[in-house]
């Protein structure tokens, strides 16, 4: 019996809003290369709308998801990780077509991106406990500081390091209770598509986890100016657009990551420390009398 | 209900030497400025002038940042910790010791009552320096990695409403984390920095370690602009925060900032009436409402509202208005006349839209800036006397039906700094507290502050916080 070479079904790639993937609202798609320069996919890219779509589903998502507990919240971290487990393989080929990468090397990072959403869901029945706590005031009251999630979150994820670095950036925002939007690396989206069909399958709510797919610099200072973001992480754009959106924050003073030009490197291998929790918490300090 | 007659008891000026003519503070000496240009500071209460201090320029500026800089690398951050830390503790003694001539020279130059300077303001300065100066030898054990390090100099610019009290807040924790200081007090009240710069003296602290400059806006920018600052701190308005927080952008400079607030006093139903009376009072009363984190927006519930309404109004009865330096003055001297004028602009305003206002019978002295603890009902959300922050002795009501009524309306403004409950049922005091977006909650009480306790705002009241151990963190690098 002779074989017919089959035709392969090629895929769509979208964006991932409010637990849906919709193609982006202006229609315009960019075309990807792998390590290589060879033609890989077209993705959508994402405009201003759909980062403004992507901020209420966020905002609407963002309650409740701060309201779990925070035991639910570590489960269903974890569960991202057994999920990108069960898809390694398509993982593995997507970081050696984004980064070019050997197979070892995509091996590698991809064991690290699982062990990452590990490190985190651990956290999150931790965080709370290791800064926060009873502050000893000199007098009778009962006073205690805890962290609280700062809100909505814009991410601009690392343009090299596509699923690590994508994984080490939204980890820890969602960790503590915030919601994020995040864009991927331009040049190299497609590991944040397939991230975001696992997301999907995670049972991580509708709307906590929005991924875009498009120009940083073109849909940053939307994000900088919304009333409705309460935070950004630069992570992924360069130093003279991350001072322009740095700028623009002030207006409704947002909370920025990293807020100094000397804290941009990072290293995704790294140990990530608790660093990214901490910078998307608001310490609330809450005072009541002692007495009979 | 009658008001006793008290006999004036005013506490005396004899204490405090206030000198002509003051100058800045910088490498450990005191020197002019290098224009020469001065200007007046004077007592609110009676407008007379108190003294005359430099005008500090760029040039000054940049003196002052340069003894700082040689104090960090020379001295102060090659110094064991533990000797740092004796030297805040030294500091923290002194101002106890000095406490009553701080106070005196605090409610001359501010205009709050010397029960208030004399209680709250000094006492808590030097706790706050106490708190600190323990900690300078054992930041390796505050959470913040093994091995955290100073960041440098620390650019400080504090506000009118607490002067010493908020330089306390700003030096304390930069020099235990290993940072040498140039701090900035505002231009209306800088007499009790400059006698802070005294104590730094006597308690033999190296030259240059702090630096004090004195001035207006143009000086405050020309320090937190400053190329050879490392750390911006600033508490003041939420319109000036957002300028420096566009100014220190893309720099290297690690920025926190406290602001403004519109804290709402949450009243629910089954509240002690006369507890939470008092504590409305103090909410917005306290400094003559020039705090940050008053209570300005009184929520109650509608079923006591009439009880609360009637209680407030006899307790306002009994608040004694006047000389700052009398012992029984409960509320003193709207601190400057600029400030006088924004009280009136948004009291107007907000009888102009329909709210009513109310204050107790009160008669103005002919000298100095006053203004009469007033309340106004019937105040909607709209209202700008409920969305823009006073910082006057003025508080605005406003009504609810059910508990996230209540929680929403709180959090219906872009303010996020304190807020307040008054309840007697333990589990909606912690619901409350869980859903209200500030950072400081004050559940039956209000107004507390400690050196451990943490303060600082969320949203648009700014980013960081002060006090406790995570105040260590705007200090430190890790």
């Amino acid at each position: 019996m002779t074989t017919k070479p089959r035709l392969s079904v090629m895929k769509t790639y979208k964006l991932y809003v409010d637990g849906k993937f919709p193609r982006s609202e202006s229609g315009r798609t960019y075309e990807v290369y792998d390590g290589k320069g060879t033609f890989v996919a077209n993705a959508a890219k994402a405009s201003r709308k759909d980062a403004r779509d992507a901020v209420v589903a966020a905002r609407k998502a963002q309650s409740g998801w701060a309201g779990a507990t925070a035991y639910n919240r570590g489960q269903i971290l974890y569960r991202v990780a057994e999920m990108i487990e069960g898809r390694r393989a398509q993982f593995v080929d997507d970081v050696r077509t984004a980064e070019g990468a050997t197979a070892p090397a995509a091996n590698r990072i991809v064991d690290a991106a699982i062990d990452r959403w590990v490190w985190y869901a651990g956290w999150t029945d931790k965080f709370s406990q290791v800064v926060g706590g009873a502050n000893p005031v000199a007098g009778p009251y009962f006073n205690l500081s805890t962290p609280e999630p700062t809100g909505v979150v814009v991410a601009f994820a690392p343009q090299g390091s596509s699923l690590l670095g994508l994984v080490s950036v939204i980890a820890p925002i969602i960790a503590t209770g915030n919601s994020v939007v995040a864009v991927s690396s331009y040049a190299r989206p497609l590991p944040a598509i397939t991230l975001a069909e696992v997301v999907a399958t995670s049972d991580v709510p509708s709307g906590v986890v929005n991924l875009l797919t498009g120009d940083a610099a073109e849909i940053g200072p939307w994000m900088a100016d919304h009333a409705d973001v309460n935070a950004l992480d630069l992570t992924g754009v360069d130093a003279d657009v991350a001072t322009d959106l740095q700028i623009r924050s002030a207006q409704t003073l947002k909370r920025v990551f990293p807020a100094r030009s000397s804290d941009r490197d990072t290293d995704f291998e790294g140990d990530p420390g608790t660093a990214r929790l901490a910078a998307f918490v608001e310490t609330k300090t809450v005072w009541h009398p002692i007495g009979t | 209900m009658p008001k006793f007659d008290y006999a004036p008891a005013p506490e005396s000026r004899a204490i405090v030497d206030i000198k002509d003519k003051y100058e800045l503070f910088i490498g450990g000496e005191f020197v002019e400025s290098t224009s020469g240009k001065q200007f007046a500071t004077i007592n609110p209460a009676s407008e007379e002038r108190l003294a005359t201090v430099a005008d500090a320029d760029e040039t000054d500026i940049d003196n002052a940042v340069k003894a700082a800089r040689r104090a960090y690398d020379r001295v102060w951050s090659k110094m064991p910790p533990a000797e740092r830390s004796k030297y805040i503790f030294r500091i923290a003694r002194l101002l106890a010791e000095r406490a009553r001539e701080f106070a005196v020279l605090e409610s001359l130059d501010n205009g709050k009552p010397i029960k208030e300077s004399r209680d709250v303001d000094i006492p808590l300065a030097s706790a706050y320096f106490f708190y600190y100066a323990g900690w300078a030898d054992k930041l390796a054990h505050a959470g913040f990695g093994p091995d955290p390090q100073p960041l440098g100099v620390a650019a400080q610019v504090i506000p009118w409403n607490f002067p010493l009290l908020m330089l306390s807040w700003k030096i304390a924790p930069a020099l235990a984390c290993g940072n040498t200081v140039v701090l900035k007090p505002a231009e209306t009240t800088p007499l009790t920095a400059l006698l802070f710069a005294e104590v730094c003296q006597q308690a033999g602290l190296p030259p240059g370690v702090v630096n004090i400059v004195t001035g207006a806006g143009a000086t405050g920018k020309a320090l937190v602009e400053h190329p050879g600052v490392d750390k911006v701190a600033f508490t003041g308005s939420t319109e000036v925060g957002r300028a420096i927080a566009r100014s220190t952008a893309g720099s290297n400079k690690k920025l926190t900032l406290e602001l403004g607030g519109k804290a709402a006093n949450i009243v629910f139903d089954d509240a002690p009436i006369d507890q939470s009376v008092e504590g409305i009072v103090n909410g917005i009363f306290f400094n003559q409402g020039h705090v940050c984190c008053a209570g300005s927006r009184l929520l109650v519930q509608e079923s006591v509202y009439d009880e609360v309404i009637e209680s407030l109004r006899l307790r306002l009865m009994t608040l004694r208005v006047g000389d700052p330096l009398d012992k029984n003055t409960d509320v003193g001297a709207i601190n400057s006349a600029q400030q006088l004028a924004r009280i009136q602009e948004l009291t107007a305003a907000g009888e102009q839209e329909g709210a009513a206002a109310w204050s107790a019978p009160f008669t103005a002295p002919d000298k100095g800036f006053w203004f009469p603890p007033t309340i106004f009902t019937g105040v909607s959300q709209a209202h700008r006397i409920a969305r823009e922050e006073i910082f006057g002795p003025v508080l605005s009501v406003l009504t609810f039906r059910t508990p996230q009524e209540a929680i929403d309306k709180a959090n219906n403004t872009p303010y996020g700094l304190s807020a307040g409950v008054w309840t007697d049922k333990g589990s909606r005091i912690l619901w409350a507290a869980n859903n209200l977006r500030a950072g400081v909650v004050w559940a039956n009480t209000f107004n507390k502050f400690d050196p451990a306790s943490p303060f600082g705002g969320y949203k648009e009241s700014g980013y960081g916080r002060e006090g406790g151990r995570h105040g260590l963190e705007a200090y430190l690098d890790y």
